[in-house]
């Protein structure tokens, strides 16, 4: 069973409606402890702000069981705030605790770059090792985005994708069983329904 | 790099695709939803459906036009017309858009750009601004809303800077002098918003070949463009657009 996580952070019905048309058999939208247990593999997206996101997630009690449940080597994808909430902290909501998995934090795109924030749209992913979920994604594909803050890991290892908006920062994460992306893959047609059937097959199977 | 968005806009009402002519004359131009599921084969960037009756009846035919194009296209999908508060709002959403587009309600009631936000995130709320250029006032525009019929008085660059500051995340801003026309999208207007908010400046309104699109993105500063007819009745491509773009040196999203 694939578990979606909802924690009160924006609209799930797309990653659940691409799941489901990648061929993912049972996932179910799971708001407990007892049902991450249960699950075979987690799924985080959301959108929204940090410090939000931590308190729903702790208010529900569900920050110590997805702690352990990614500690115990279960499947987890990350997408976009369910990216950034596996870093210690984030500049979005200074003296939250993030869950803490990877050290290093969320930092907002500076205004000084003159970008435009939120960095909206399709921009490219530059994947600089191979790793199972992106098996058959040509390199430097389009993904969609929209975010303010973007994830500055201390270890680089874990950095699989980068992406270039004025400057090159981390777009994509995998290590162990943790994959995350900055990006909406359930937003990103092709390519993005690629990299959700890659997580769902190497579960499945 | 960030590739410029190709859009294409479907009128909806009654559950058919309508291209209305500076919103007078409609023409039958099909399914919404096959319309939506052709554009995503052709690797449109996003998909905005416009409600453009926006009766109570027709809002209900509108959620099954996006539950269904939603189960089929994976790209994001924008839904606007006729969302007047955040119960709509969360219809449209839950139905499966990913972003709602507020026009005319939003001028009567600001306030509701900073409830959507809040409670849905930025990312969500697109404010939609018809805009009519201002005869005695040079290099300024006015907000219209009604498509197109009512002026409200306000300025176009101050309502803009105001519904960023409330919190909407991309603009959508529409000539009504040149909607229609096909002799090009306003250059002058886009750029001055553009230059001057820090979101997204989707443009629409006057595109009729593919130079207008170019235009518009190059010297207009557009970080996207919305087009109707020049796609629905198959005088360009959406691969076309994006392979003469990508000729004239923009990034675009090549599949």
């Amino acid at each position: 069973m694939f578990g979606l996580i909802d924690y009160g952070m924006g609209n799930l019905s797309s990653v659940y409606k691409a799941l489901k048309a990648v061929g993912a058999k049972d996932v179910r939208i799971i708001s407990s402890r007892r049902e991450i247990d249960e699950t075979y593999a987690v799924i985080l997206p959301g959108v929204g702000n940090f410090g939000d996101g931590m308190e729903n997630l702790n208010s529900k009690e569900l920050t110590y069981p997805l702690q352990k449940a990614i500690d115990f080597g279960k499947p987890f994808l990350g997408i976009c705030l369910g990216m950034q909430l596996l870093m210690e902290e984030s500049e979005e909501a200074p003296g939250f605790h993030g869950l803490g998995i990877f050290k290093g934090k969320a930092t907002k795109f500076s205004p000084d770059l003159n970008l435009k924030v939120p960095h909206v749209g399709w921009n490219s992913v530059h994947f600089k090792e191979r790793h199972p979920c992106i098996d058959g994604i040509n390199n430097d594909d389009f993904f969609y985005f929209v975010h303010s803050y973007y994830i500055e890991p201390l270890n680089q290892e874990i950095v699989l994708g980068i992406t270039d908006y004025g400057f090159d920062f981390c777009s994509c994460i995998g290590f162990n069983n943790v994959f995350a992306t900055q990006f909406h893959p359930e937003k990103s047609q092709d390519a993005g329904l690629k990299l959700l059937k890659n997580f769902v097959n190497i579960v499945q199977q | 790099m960030l590739a410029k968005r190709i859009i294409p806009c479907l009128d909806v009402t009654c559950g058919r695709v309508v291209k209305g002519t500076n919103f007078v004359n409609l023409v039958d131009a099909g399914d919404p939803v096959e319309a939506a599921v052709e554009y995503n084969n052709q690797s449109a960037d996003e998909i905005v459906f416009l409600d453009i009756t926006a009766t109570s009846d027709n809002r209900t035919t509108m959620v099954d036009v996006i539950t269904k194009t939603a189960e089929r296209v994976f790209i994001p999908l924008t839904v606007g017309g006729g969302i007047r508060s955040i119960d709509d709002m969360r219809i449209m959403l839950n139905s499966g858009a990913d972003k709602i587009s507020l026009n005319s309600a939003a001028v009567k009631e600001p306030n509701l750009i900073k409830q959507g936000a809040d409670k849905y995130g930025s990312q969500c709320i697109v404010l939609a601004i018809d805009a009519k250029r201002d005869e005695k006032n040079p290099g300024n525009w006015t907000v219209y809303t009604h498509g197109g019929r009512k002026s409200t008085g306000k300025d176009v660059l101050k309502w803009a800077v105001e519904g960023v500051k409330k919190g909407a995340g991309e603009i959508l801003l529409t000539s009504m002098d040149k909607d229609g026309t096909k002799d090009g999208y306003d250059i002058e207007l886009t750029k001055k918003i553009s230059e001057n908010v820090q979101v997204p400046v989707i443009a629409s309104g006057g595109a009729g070949n593919l130079g207008h699109l170019f235009d518009v993105l190059d010297r207009g500063k557009a970080d996207a463009v919305l087009a109707a007819s020049i796609f629905h009745f198959g005088m360009y491509t959406v691969p076309e657009a994006k392979k003469y773009l990508t000729s004239k040196g923009i990034i675009t999203r090549l599949s």
